[in-house]
């Protein structure tokens, strides 16, 4: 198997909350090239689960293996781009690009390479301009060539398009679909988007919550493009949506309980 | 260009107002003198050398001053930033140390070393280097934690992530400490060189003040307002204006 998890768990530990045990007995197994997503209520350990195999965060219990071998750090053979706008203000597009490419090229080497991944998101104009100066779509596309360039062998995806109107998070997946194909990675996608992960994936793995746990886990065979209102798309969602609407019950109901506990 | 009329037209009717209370002999011309022996003063002033002598002295003080005090406050607000040990032995202290005024360093820095320049400078050091030192610590504490979990994720670590990711992400707060480090020693500044024997803008005024030279008196403190004015305008604010844009911290 290519990227394995086994039995992982996280348990946070605050000074004053004291032990939070976000998710537990997570069990997957992806393989190479395979394109998943992972759908959950919020807060039930998503983005904890992606920075894990990013090596961001610590494994409390369990072992993940990428390739046979043993994730406990950070390294090149994963990008991950993340939920929060993390492109460096202070280099431009080109240079944030290129600032993963420091160690393995030489200078011109990684901006000829940084051309190459900003060309295959369509930003190669802009690559003299600051963040500032780019929409957030375009942020995003410059994340994902910055986290395509130093070529991982994984691509993490912290809902890459969570804040974008819904026109250009169509043109966005579809430009990630091109580059999917032609790039061969194994993705791994978090998203809140039911509609976005049965269009874009081959697997879409669900998280309930209280505890965070994987609940369910469709594979999506449904030949791409694939289109809004073909029914098997409506099908998938259809399904996905009563299985999470349950889980999100539960999270309003706890929150409510503890409003009105006395 | 209508705001530039407004503060024009607001100067001309100081002025006229301060020539009236002149020309209407309610004071002696040594406490009320007119603008234009004021003009005519630091005209003359310049021309003779002395005002010059004195801006370049004040100027060597600042610079050597400032200087020293970026460099020491950057060292310790980067020492305080980065070690939490260092932050929780000696940052309060830091906060008490940037809470006295400069001038109450002056009769320690005399007694240190005398009325001369080095006591100025020392003065002008002591104003500065603590306010730089709590920014460039906030500096450090503000770096958003965001940019450190990219930066590792690209293979950036240890030393890598300080000098790649830490300091430019500082940058902003760090102009704005070099800003606040500058004011602080510009004040300070005055205040050593009133206290010391010179040269200095400082001392010409306590020079004027000795021989009762309003005239003077007066032409020195607008030099004084005019360079603060000034550096502050073109040099800092601009500066700072900008980074704070390329950093997307600015909303327009
Ligand atoms: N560093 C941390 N310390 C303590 N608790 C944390 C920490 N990071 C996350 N948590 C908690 O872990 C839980 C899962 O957080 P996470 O960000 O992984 O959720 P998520 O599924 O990505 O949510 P969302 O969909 O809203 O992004 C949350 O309850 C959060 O409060
Ligand atoms: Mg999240």
């Amino acid at each position: 198997m290519f990227l394995e998890l086994k039995d992982v768990a996280k348990t946070f530990t605050g000074e004053k909350q004291g032990a939070f045990e976000v998710f537990s007995d997570i069990d997957l197994s992806i393989e190479e090239n395979q394109f998943v997503s992972i759908l959950g209520p919020s807060g039930c350990g998503k983005s904890t689960l992606l920075a894990m195999v990013a090596g961001l965060e610590s494994l409390t219990e369990g072992e993940m293996k990428l390739e046979g071998e043993q994730v406990n750090s950070p390294g090149p053979d994963r990008g991950m781009v993340f939920q929060e706008p993390s492109l460096f203000p202070w280099l431009n597009v080109q240079e944030n690009v290129t600032f993963p490419l420091k160690h393995m090229y030489s200078k011109a080497e990684a901006q000829k390479r940084a051309n190459d991944f900003l060309k295959m998101v369509h930003l190669s104009r802009f690559k003299e301009h600051y963040t500032y100066e780019l929409s957030g779509g375009m942020q995003q596309r410059v994340a994902i060539a910055r986290a395509l360039a130093m070529d991982p062998k994984v691509l993490l995806m912290d809902e890459p398009f969570g804040a974008l109107d819904e026109q250009t998070r169509h043109i966005l997946h579809d430009e990630l679909m091109t580059i999917w194909r032609e790039t061969q990675k194994t993705i791994l996608f978090v998203t809140h988007s039911i509609q976005e992960a049965v269009k874009l994936s081959d697997r879409v793995v669900v998280m309930g919550t209280r505890p965070g746990k994987i609940i369910a886990d469709y594979s999506i065979d449904i030949p791409r493009p694939r289109h809004r209102d073909h029914p098997d798309v409506i099908q998938y969602e259809k399904q996905i949506m009563s299985l999470l609407e349950v889980e999100i019950n539960k999270v309003l109901k706890e929150e409510l309980n503890y409003e009105n506990r006395d | 260009m209508k705001i530039a009329i407004k503060r024009l037209l607001f100067i001309i009717v100081i002025l006229g107002l301060w020539e009236g209370i002149h020309l209407a002999n309610f004071y002696p011309d040594y406490i009320v003198p007119s603008p234009i022996t004021v003009f005519d003063t630091l005209i003359n002033g310049f021309i003779q050398g002395d005002l010059l002598t004195a801006l370049g002295a004040s100027f060597k003080h600042l610079i050597i001053g400032l200087s020293l005090s970026i460099l020491i406050g950057t060292l310790l607000g980067v020492i305080l930033g980065k070690s939490k040990q260092a932050d929780e032995t000696a940052g309060m202290y830091l906060i008490a140390l940037q809470s006295i005024p400069s001038i109450v360093w002056v009769p320690l820095a005399i007694l240190l070393f005398g009325f001369g320049e080095l006591a100025v400078i020392f003065v002008v050091v002591v104003g500065g280097t603590f306010v730089m030192a709590l920014n460039v610590r906030s500096a450090i504490h503000s770096v958003p934690p965001q940019f450190l979990r990219a930066a590792r994720t690209m293979d950036a670590r240890g030393f890598e992530l300080f000098y790649r990711v830490e300091i430019p992400a500082s940058i902003p707060y760090f102009i704005q400490g070099v800003r606040l480090a500058w004011a602080f020693s510009w004040r300070a500044l005055m205040a050593g060189e009133f206290l010391s024997n010179g040269p200095g803008l400082g001392y010409s005024l306590s020079f004027a003040q000795d021989y009762a030279r309003m005239d003077q008196v007066i032409g020195i403190i607008i030099i004084i307002g005019v360079i603060g004015a000034v550096v502050d305008q073109l040099v800092f604010s601009k500066l700072e204006r900008n980074v704070m844009k390329r950093w997307g911290l600015l909303n327009s």
